[in-house]
C-alpha cells in the first residue's frame, strides 16, 4: 500500500474542506456552553440584586424593633436559637458518621451509608417537616425544638459528607505514623486526624447551617404559631423565626408587609452568601495546608 | 514447645511445624539473642502472593539490612514485623513470626501493643502537622508517659541528632523543616517511646546525599540501643550500615513471580563472597 496522503502537503496551512464546517459546529457548542454558564451567574445576580434593592429600603432601626406589624428582632433571635439547637445535634452526629465512614467502617459499610446520606440529603424538606410534625407536634404543641429536629435532619447529611471529604484528605501516611507509634486508633483520630481536618469540618458545618437557616417548610409545620412580639429563647415553645415570617407577610397581600418581607429576605440571603464564601475560603486554606 | 497455632496462621501443607522448627534450629542453634524469628513466612494480598517461604532471624542489637530489587517483598516483610500490613485489604500471612518467642500473629496479640514495642519509620517523612516538640511528645503523651516529658523530648531529639538544629524553635511547625530534618524528626518521634526495635523502610530514599549521610551516621549511633531492621534498595547503604544483610529477590519459577529470601549472612560476606549466583549478580550490579 502506497503512503500517498489524501492532500497536498504543500498547500498553505489554512482550514479547507469540511474542516471549516466542523469548526463552526465546535464554535456553536462552545458558545452554548458559555451562555449556559453565564445564565447561571445571571440568575443568582438578578435574585440577589432584586432582594438587595427591594430589601434595603425596608432596613432601618424601626425594622428591627418596631416595623410593620412588628420588628424582626424576635424572629432573628428565634431563628438563631432554632439553628443553634439543630447544629448542636447535627454536628457531633455528622462528624461521628464521617469518622465511621473514613476510619472504622471499611469500604463495605461505607458505600450503603454514603447512599443513605445522599438520599437523606435529597428528601424534600416538607416531608421532614411532616415527619417531625407527626413525631413531636401532633397531639402536643408546636415548638422551636421540633423545628430544630427537622433542621438537624437537613444538616446531618451535609455535615457528614462534607466532613468525610476533608477526612479523606488527611494523608494516609499520618494515620500510618500514629499507628506505628503504638497509640490506639481513637487517640490518633482525636489528636491527629480530627485537628488536621478541623478547618474543613467547620466549613461543612457552616455551609449546612447556611442551608438550614433558610428552610421554611418544616418550620411552617413545627414553629409557625407564635407571638411575633415576644423575644424568646425557650426552644420548647413555638419560636418566632425568619422564614415563616417572610412567608406569612408575603401571603397577606399587604404592600407594607411585602416591603417588610423583602427586608427580611435580605437577612438570610446575605447570611448564606457571606457564610458560604467565608467557609469556602476557609476550606481552600485548610486544603492547602493539608497538601503541603 | 509447640505453641497453639492460631487458625489464621496455617503452616503450609507438607511442611509440618516440627520440621520447620528442626530445620530452623540447625540454622540458628538456640540463639538467645534472636528478637525476630520468621519461619516459612508467606504473604498474600488477596489472590496475589507477595512473599514465599521466608526463614529469617533478626539478632538483638544489630542492624539488619533487607536488600533486593523492586517488588521482591522486602518492604512487605518489614511491615509484617510490626503488623502494619494488617490494615491492607486482603492481607494474609502464613507461617510463623516470633518476637522474643511470642507468636506475633497469635490470637491474643494486640497490634497496638506490638507497635508500641516495634517502632517504624517510613520511606517518606510523615511528621504530624504540629510543632516539632508536639511531634516528639505526641506518642509519650498518648501512652501516659507524661513525667519528665521535656527531658524525654530532648533525649529523643539528641538521639536523632536533631537537637542542635531545632532546640531554639521547638514550637515551630514541623512542616517547616527540610526533608532530611523531617526524617530525623520521625526517627526522634519513634525513639521517644523507647521501643525495642526500629523498622526503617527506605528511610533515606527521598533524601539528598547529605541528608542520607546524616541518617546513616544516626543509625550507627543508634546501634546498640536499638535493634534495627532497614529496607534499602541502595546496596552501598546496606554495606555501610548493616551488620547482617538479607537479599530478597523475585522468583519466577511458578506462574507469577513471587518474592523470596535468597541469602542472608554477615554483610561483608554477602558482598564479598555471596554463595548464591543470584546474590552475586545483584551485588555486583549485573541486574536490579
Amino acid at each position: 500500500m502506497s503512503a500517498e496522503p489524501g492532500f497536498d502537503p504543500a498547500t498553505p496551512l489554512t482550514s479547507s474542506g469540511n474542516l471549516r464546517r466542523r469548526q463552526i459546529v465546535s464554535r456553536a457548542a462552545e458558545v452554548a456552553a458559555t451562555a449556559a454558564a453565564v445564565l447561571a451567574i445571571a440568575v443568582l445576580a438578578i435574585v440577589i440584586w432584586t432582594v438587595v434593592s427591594r430589601g434595603a429600603k425596608a432596613i432601618d432601626l424601626d425594622f428591627v424593633f418596631t416595623g410593620y406589624p412588628t420588628g424582626v428582632g424576635p424572629m432573628l433571635l428565634g431563628t438563631l436559637v432554632i439553628t443553634l439547637v439543630a447544629t448542636a445535634m447535627a454536628m457531633p452526629l455528622g462528624v461521628l458518621i464521617a469518622l465511621f465512614l473514613t476510619e472504622y467502617g471499611g469500604s463495605r459499610a461505607a458505600g450503603p451509608l454514603r447512599l443513605t446520606l445522599d438520599l437523606l440529603n435529597g428528601l424534600p424538606s416538607i416531608i421532614l417537616g411532616l415527619f417531625v410534625f407527626a413525631l413531636l407536634v401532633d397531639h402536643k404543641h408546636q415548638s422551636g425544638f421540633a423545628g430544630s429536629v427537622a433542621l438537624a435532619i437537613i444538616e446531618l447529611p451535609l455535615i457528614a459528607r462534607g466532613s468525610q471529604e476533608v477526612l479523606l484528605l488527611v494523608p494516609k501516611s499520618l494515620r500510618e505514623a500514629s499507628d506505628a507509634l503504638g497509640v490506639a486508633r481513637w487517640r490518633s483520630v482525636l489528636t491527629v486526624v480530627l485537628p488536621t481536618a478541623l478547618g474543613g469540618i467547620v466549613t461543612a458545618t457552616v455551609l449546612a447551617v447556611a442551608r438550614a437557616a433558610g428552610e421554611t417548610a418544616p418550620l411552617i409545620l413545627a414553629s409557625s404559631v407564635f407571638d411575633p412580639k415576644k423575644f424568646s429563647v425557650n426552644p420548647f415553645e413555638a419560636l418566632p423565626n425568619v422564614p415563616t415570617w417572610i412567608y406569612k407577610l408575603s401571603e397577606e397581600g399587604n404592600p407594607e408587609g411585602f416591603t417588610e418581607a423583602w427586608g427580611m429576605s435580605l437577612l438570610p440571603v446575605s447570611f448564606i452568601l457571606f457564610a458560604s464564601l467565608g467557609a469556602r475560603a476557609l476550606l481552600a486554606r485548610s486544603k492547602r495546608k493539608l497538601s503541603q | 514447645m509447640t505453641q497453639a497455632v492460631p487458625s489464621r496462621l496455617r503452616i503450609r501443607p507438607g511442611e509440618p511445624a516440627t520440621t520447620a522448627t528442626a530445620a530452623h534450629a540447625a540454622t540458628y542453634p538456640q540463639h538467645p539473642e534472636l528478637v525476630f524469628d520468621a519461619r516459612g513466612v508467606s504473604i498474600f494480598y488477596g489472590a496475589k502472593q507477595a512473599l514465599a517461604g521466608v526463614n529469617l532471624g533478626i539478632q538483638r542489637g544489630q542492624i539488619t539490612a533487607l536488600i533486593g530489587p523492586s517488588g521482591c517483598g522486602k518492604t512487605t516483610f518489614l511491615r509484617s514485623l510490626n503488623r502494619m500490613n494488617d490494615s491492607v485489604p486482603g492481607f494474609r500471612i502464613e507461617g510463623s513470626v516470633r518476637y522474643h518467642g511470642h507468636e506475633l500473629y497469635g490470637g491474643n496479640v494486640d497490634q497496638v501493643e506490638v507497635r508500641r514495642r516495634i517502632g517504624m519509620v517510613f520511606q517518606k517523612p510523615n511528621p504530624f502537622p504540629k510543632s516539632i516538640y508536639d511531634n516528639v511528645a505526641w506518642a509519650p503523651r498518648n501512652l501516659g508517659l507524661r513525667r519528665g516529658l521535656d527531658e524525654r523530648v530532648e533525649r529523643a531529639l539528641r538521639g536523632a541528632a536533631l537537637w542542635d538544629e531545632v532546640k531554639d524553635r521547638l514550637k515551630d511547625s514541623a512542616l517547616g523543616l527540610s526533608g532530611g530534618q523531617q526524617q530525623r524528626l520521625c526517627i526522634a518521634r519513634a525513639i521517644a517511646i523507647e521501643p525495642d526495635i526500629l523498622l526503617l523502610d527506605e528511610p533515606a530514599s527521598a533524601l539528598d546525599p547529605i541528608a542520607t549521610g546524616a541518617i546513616e551516621e544516626l543509625m550507627h549511633s543508634l546501634k546498640g540501643r536499638f535493634t534495627i531492621v532497614i529496607v534499602t534498595h541502595n546496596m552501598q547503604q546496606a554495606a555501610r550500615v548493616a551488620d547482617r544483610t538479607a537479599f530478597f529477590s523475585l522468583e519466577t519459577g511458578g506462574e507469577k513471580p513471587v518474592g523470596t529470601l535468597i541469602e542472608v549472612g554477615e554483610t561483608e560476606r554477602i558482598f564479598a563472597e555471596p554463595r548464591d549466583p543470584r546474590t552475586r549478580d545483584y551485588v555486583t550490579g549485573r541486574f536490579g
